[in-house]
């Protein structure tokens, strides 16, 4: 892929709420929350659905593709991480563009990156001591530009 | 000041500011945060005119705090034991309106009888905390065996450590959806240095020109270093009095007219469903619903600048523009300076007087009103400000008169 060594990152710590969003890229999916009684879906994860207070959700894997919300070019060194500059931005999700993440944009310069850019979905598995992750991040869409 | 029909049922009206006090302020003091706390909060009850025997209420943000380093110089347990407090009501955290919810709280405590004189304070020492290793990230200290969950466990897994990359990215919302630039929103951060010029205890004194600003290094686009307010050591803190009690102070007090506390949209930096506005949008419009007062009747406005953007949102959130109009409104810097029609700022900000984190803009709000602003001092003694802080997720603000 587009960086053959994975930068150092921070990992999420996986639970029974999120397993399905950290862990469905090991079958290449984008997976949300979604309520099976009103269809919305749930992000991040509760218990209940938002809408309808219905209890019976079940995760579900998305199409993977988006649109660029917003952008920075991130020029800091907080920590160790991406090589700098690296693009951070928030992504709305085809399936309903009120549903976001925050991710960071792969594949391209980030001056090639501005608000509105088609983007799908690419995984980088990282892995410790308590298992393997896999972070979705976002690279261009086809001939987007 | 008129006085409307509703007056009775806004209870924030009940209290009023009767002291204010600060600490030594400075980049890196190498001082016990606690005695920086206890400076400011004595600095306070003096000028009400008090006695900490006097005091029956407590009131801080956040709270005790680990991390991120000197974030919080001290708890409100510290402060009511160091100072044998005997308290009515006492309350602390970082879950409220913003740092000045701690101040809102200490309102409404006074109104509803549960206090007469609210202790409220927020001190930081970031400036010694975090030394000279460079401005930390948020959870970037845990380790090699850390692992992210709550809100962070979204930004942390993608190197998005600290609010001047999520406030970024509303910044280039705004700049995308109305054609705000950078030359515009450098006048938030070229008119607090000239008002820092004449703030003895601002950090950063020294003149700064457009060309200075477009020469510093970038941190997250479009905001470069001066976008970004300066950590320091410091602490604040203000005396919440009931307004039964006001002539019997030693100064005028300053009142509060109305405060704003809404959150409407999502709390979260990500999902709010409007990327270019701000949890300001709701604290503002707020404001205006519990006061017969106007934008137009405001002569000054302390506007909260972790991030040069967030002023501009509070401008626009406030109704003193339209959304989307906050880059012409300061274009030039001359509306918003000291002789301007709306001086923003007067103490430098938190972009060059330091960041005090919120009650900063309260302190120099009521300096001002008071007509103790020396130097600095708002030509047209001035009647109406408004205080505001925080921000992106979470905030709060007030509309005070004298």
């Amino acid at each position: 892929m587009e960086q053959p060594q994975p930068p150092f990152r921070i990992l999420p710590r996986v639970n029974e709420r999120n397993r399905h969003f950290w862990t469905g890229g090991e079958r290449g999916e984008l997976c949300f929350l979604r309520c099976r009684s009103c269809g919305t879906y749930i992000h991040p994860p509760t218990p209940i659905c938002p809408s309808d207070h219905a209890k019976d959700l079940a995760p579900e894997a998305v199409s993977g593709r988006a649109t660029i919300a917003s952008f920075t070019i991130n020029h800091q060194p907080w920590m160790p991480g991406p090589e700098l500059p690296y693009v951070v931005a928030i992504v709305e999700i085809e399936e309903d563009p009120t549903v976001r993440l925050t991710t960071n944009i792969v594949g391209c310069k980030p001056s090639e990156v501005y608000v509105g850019m088609p983007v799908e979905v690419v995984f980088e598995r990282h892995g410790d001591a308590e298992g393997d992750v896999w972070i979705p991040l976002f690279r261009p869409r086809g001939n987007g530009k | 000041m008129s006085v409307s029909a509703v007056a009775q049922d806004i209870v924030e009206r009940k209290a009023c500011i009767t002291g204010i006090g600060q600490s030594d302020i400075g980049r890196r003091l190498h001082r016990d945060p606690l005695e920086l706390t206890l400076d400011a909060c004595l600095a306070a009850i003096e000028d009400a005119g008090l006695t900490t025997d006097e005091i029956d209420g407590l009131s801080t943000y956040p709270g005790i705090s680990m991390a991120p380093a000197g974030f919080s110089g001290a708890g409100a347990v510290d402060v009511h034991d160091a100072l044998r407090l005997k308290l009515g009501w006492c309350d602390s955290g970082i879950e409220t309106s913003g740092q000045l919810g701690s101040v809102i709280k200490a309102c409404l405590a006074v109104g509803a009888g549960l206090a007469r004189h609210v202790l409220c304070f927020r001190s930081v020492w970031e400036g010694t905390a975090q030394g000279k290793g460079g401005r930390q990230g948020i959870g970037a200290e845990g380790g090699s065996s850390y692992r992210a969950s709550g809100p962070l466990e979204w930004t942390l897994p993608f190197a998005a450590p600290s609010a001047a990359v999520w406030i970024a990215m509303f910044a280039q919302r705004h700049f995308h959806q109305y054609g705000t630039t950078r030359e515009q929103l450098a006048q938030i951060v070229l008119n607090a240095r000239r008002n820092a010029g004449v703030n003895p205890k601002a950090i950063y004194r020294e003149p700064m020109s457009m060309d200075d600003y477009f020469a510093a290094r970038m941190i997250a686009e479009p905001f470069c270093l001066f976008d970004c307010d300066v950590p320091c050591d410091g602490g604040t803190a203000v005396v919440i009095s009931h307004v039964d009690t006001a002539r019997d102070r030693k100064k005028p007090v300053v009142r509060i007219q109305a405060v704003g506390t809404a959150l409407r949209g999502r709390p979260s930096w990500d999902q709010f469903d409007d990327l270019s506005t701000m949890a300001t949008r709701d604290a503002g419009a707020h404001l205006w619903t519990r006061t017969d007062l106007k934008p137009s009747d405001v002569d000054l406005v302390e506007l909260y600048d972790g991030f040069s953007f967030l002023a501009l949102s509070w401008l626009e959130a406030l109704g003193f523009c339209k959304v989307g109009e906050g880059g012409p409104f300061i274009e030039g810097g001359t509306r918003i300076a000291r002789e301007g029609e709306l001086p923003l700022n007067t103490h430098g900000g938190q972009l060059s007087a330091g960041r005090l984190h919120g009650y900063g803009f309260l302190h120099e709000a009521c300096v001002q009103l008071r007509g103790e602003g020396g130097e600095r001092q708002v030509p047209g003694d001035p009647e109406v400000a408004v205080a505001a802080a925080g921000g992106g997720n979470t905030c709060g603000c007030l509309l005070l008169t004298r």
